[in-house]
């Protein structure tokens, strides 16, 4: 174990894959002579040269277009979006594209791609550099969508997104590549995609996260133990597919939770989560699930605005004293 | 030109430096967040193209808006709130440093999606035409990274087929974050692009106010008479990093250095000076006004308070509309009034 920052993590997890299979490579914007826009790829372009850490035009369609192309004849890229806001950019490339083409041609070629890609608001970057619409793009069979909450899992979970055989959009938030954490050393150190992970154990209330709300859930956890209350938090850490059964598990136990996701709630995580509880554990149920999410307004730049309409640690305690309660 | 239009042309240009320099400060001091492009180095194009822009000629640019919202002449005070995110900034706060606009002066902003305003700078040419204001051309700011995306080879296409009075302008300062031209572009000069929509096309150097003045004029009254669309790319450097924290990594200061001794507001100085339409003194006058403007700029925005907390959802719809989910804080709020 080292401990390293989140971005630190991710940084390893794509170096030592490019060490260890030549056919891992790095294109998107200013991902070599600059380093990476969050330095992750910082150091790259030196050590493994132009040919597979490719600078890009600023051409988004193109970057995650031709990277299928390549995922087609064997190779396996990763590509790397400076911001998913900027996947709308690429938009077709990764739903009509990425998401069916295995499919769609029964099954005769694969896509072992990775989309790389920050989301997460909070910096006054304005409306349209501050979303996080993780969701959307969990929408469509035929990706993963994978965004680790710890430097750990970040790890674990880039490595195997890099080995997978599928598309994988891999998302990272910015304010959380400062955090640090206990990292395994081993170079084959993997997370499994498609499970949710237990972050922390109690009895009395689940809370259910993903990402950058995965420390959030933690602290209120923290605030509630203080009044006594046990809360599990649950880190789904992909959200396609999505492995319900931690959930459940806990929510069996807790009869109670909370869903938080830093994005608008219409037709969100929280929605699609607190459906399969009643779906899948309705007689468990002892107060309606609550959820915690962005108010839904397009992100001012005003940092005082801005976190107002951001999901803060104290919603996620409030609401979990209120189910509680309820 | 008259003698009172020079001078306010180079007060302007100084009025930018000014600010950008203390809005680099105010950064610093954590008052202005987010990005902050600065457009240090580039001043002689937006106060030349905005010296013979005429009230109906709708503008469009890019983030790297500030020297844009002065030269269209929204007022320093108001940038510099906006900068600061206070609710007297010409977006209300809201937009911040990549977002001004004020479509009362035909500035229709500051859009921070590389290339994304390029069709619709097609689009508003579209609307004058459709409407008959025939005296009318849309002039669209964009970078030289922004020509490689599918945005632009689309706007440029379809202004070109339907015959649009679109003036495209190409500031290429070399450089789209830590790219230069070359690397990112099939072709070296970005002029060349438009030969592939059959769009009459030029690369002129733009460190010189005066010459860029006297070209776009030139150009504009072409188009006017001529209709359809024109592309001009113009030369320049930026002598600031992409945004704030920029590492710099991809250039040498020796190059930046060579750029700055072409600084467009020295080299009009001087043209000012040597054609005795101003002396040292009286320049170094409009100087100390233009820092007292800026001056007046932060103390205003300073005094001006942040948007009212109330105001949040405003202008999401123009129709009433109900806001579903007002995020936990705020729903808890109103159910303790
Ligand atoms: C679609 C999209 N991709 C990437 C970015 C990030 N980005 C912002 S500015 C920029 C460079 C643009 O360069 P250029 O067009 O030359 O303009 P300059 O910054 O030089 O004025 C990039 C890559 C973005 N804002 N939008
Ligand atoms: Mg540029």
């Amino acid at each position: 174990m080292t401990r390293m920052t989140m971005r630190e993590a991710i940084s390893k997890a794509l170096w030592e894959e490019m060490e260890r299979d030549e056919r891992v490579f790095i294109q998107g914007e200013e991902v070599g002579v600059w380093g990476g826009t969050y330095a992750v790829t910082k150091g790259f372009y030196d050590h493994f040269g132009e040919k597979r850490v490719r600078d890009t035009p600023i051409a988004e369609a193109a970057i995650v277009g031709s990277a299928i192309g390549a995922a087609m004849t064997g190779l396996r890229p990763v590509a790397e979006l400076m911001t998913i806001n900027f996947a709308f950019v690429a938009m077709d490339h990764i739903v009509n594209e990425a998401a069916k083409l295995h499919y769609m041609f029964g099954g005769q070629f694969t896509l072992p791609l990775v989309i790389r890609a920050v989301s997460g608001g909070g910096r006054q970057l304005g409306a349209t550099h501050s979303q996080s619409p993780d969701v959307i793009f969990a929408h469509f069979p035929g990706l993963k969508v994978v965004s680790p909450g710890t430097p750990a899992d970040a790890k674990g979970l880039l490595k195997s997104a890099i080995r997978s055989e599928d598309p994988v959009l891999f998302i990272e938030n910015a304010t959380l590549y400062q955090m640090k954490g206990e990292v395994p050393d081993d170079e084959d150190y993997l997370e499994p995609l498609g499970k949710s992970k237990v972050q922390r154990e109690g009895d009395d209330v689940t809370i259910v996260a993903y990402s950058k709300m995965v420390p959030a859930a933690l602290k209120a956890a923290d605030m509630l133990a203080e009044d006594g209350i046990n809360a599990e938090v649950v880190d789904l850490r992909s959200l396609r597919p999505l492995d319900m059964d931690p959930v459940i598990a806990s929510f069996k136990r807790t009869n109670r939770a909370v869903i938080v996701e830093e994005g608008w709630r219409s037709y969100g995580v929280g929605a699609e989560v607190s459906a399969r509880i009643y779906e899948l554990a309705f007689d468990y149920v002892d107060a309606p699930v609550k959820r915690v999410a962005q108010a839904e307004v397009p992100l001012p730049y005003n940092a005082e605005l801005e976190q107002l309409a951001l999901p803060q640690t104290e919603d996620i305690y409030h609401a979990a004293k209120e189910v509680l309660n309820g | 030109m008259e003698k009172k239009e020079s001078l306010d042309l180079y007060k302007e240009m100084v009025i930018i430096r000014r600010l950008e320099e203390r809005a680099a400060e105010l950064y610093q001091l954590g008052k202005i967040g987010g990005f902050l492009h600065l457009y240090i180095g580039q001043e002689a194009i937006s106060a030349g193209i905005s010296s013979v822009r005429q009230p109906q000629d709708r503008l469009i640019t890019a983030y790297r808006d500030h020297g844009w919202a002065i030269s269209a002449g929204i007022d320093p005070k108001a940038v510099m709130a906006e900068l600061l995110g206070k609710v007297d900034g010409c977006s209300k706060g809201r937009g911040g440093s990549m977002h001004m606009a004020d479509t009362e002066l035909n500035f229709w902003g500051g859009h921070a999606i590389v290339g994304a305003h390029i069709p619709l700078a097609a689009g508003l040419a579209l609307g004058d035409v459709y409407q008959g204001n025939d005296d009318a051309v849309t002039i669209c700011m964009f970078g030289d990274g922004s020509t490689n995306i599918g945005f632009f080879h689309e706007g440029l296409n379809l202004s070109k087929v339907w015959n649009l009075p679109v003036l495209w302008v190409c500031e290429n300062n070399q450089y789209g974050m830590g790219t230069t031209v070359d690397r990112a572009s099939a072709v070296s000069e970005i002029r060349q692009k438009a030969e592939g929509y059959g769009m009459a096309n030029e690369r002129i150097e733009g460190m010189d106010v005066m010459a860029v003045r006297q070209e776009v004029a030139r150009v504009l009254e072409k188009i006017r008479k001529e209709g359809g669309p024109y592309l001009l790319e113009i030369m320049t450097y930026r002598y600031r990093g992409h945004s704030m924290g920029d590492p710099e990594r991809y250039r040498d200061k020796a190059e930046v250095k060579k750029w700055e001794e072409e600084d467009p507001i020295g080299i009009y100085r001087k043209y000012l000076i040597e054609n005795k339409i101003a002396t040292a003194k009286g320049l170094d006058e409009l100087d100390d006004e233009a820092l007292q403007i800026v001056d007046e700029a932060e103390k205003f925005a300073e005094a001006s308070p942040n948007p009212d907390k109330s105001t949040l959802f405003e202008n999401i719809y123009v129709e009433p509309t109900p806001v579903e989910y007002r995020g936990y804080a705020l729903e808890h709020e109103s159910e303790e009034q």
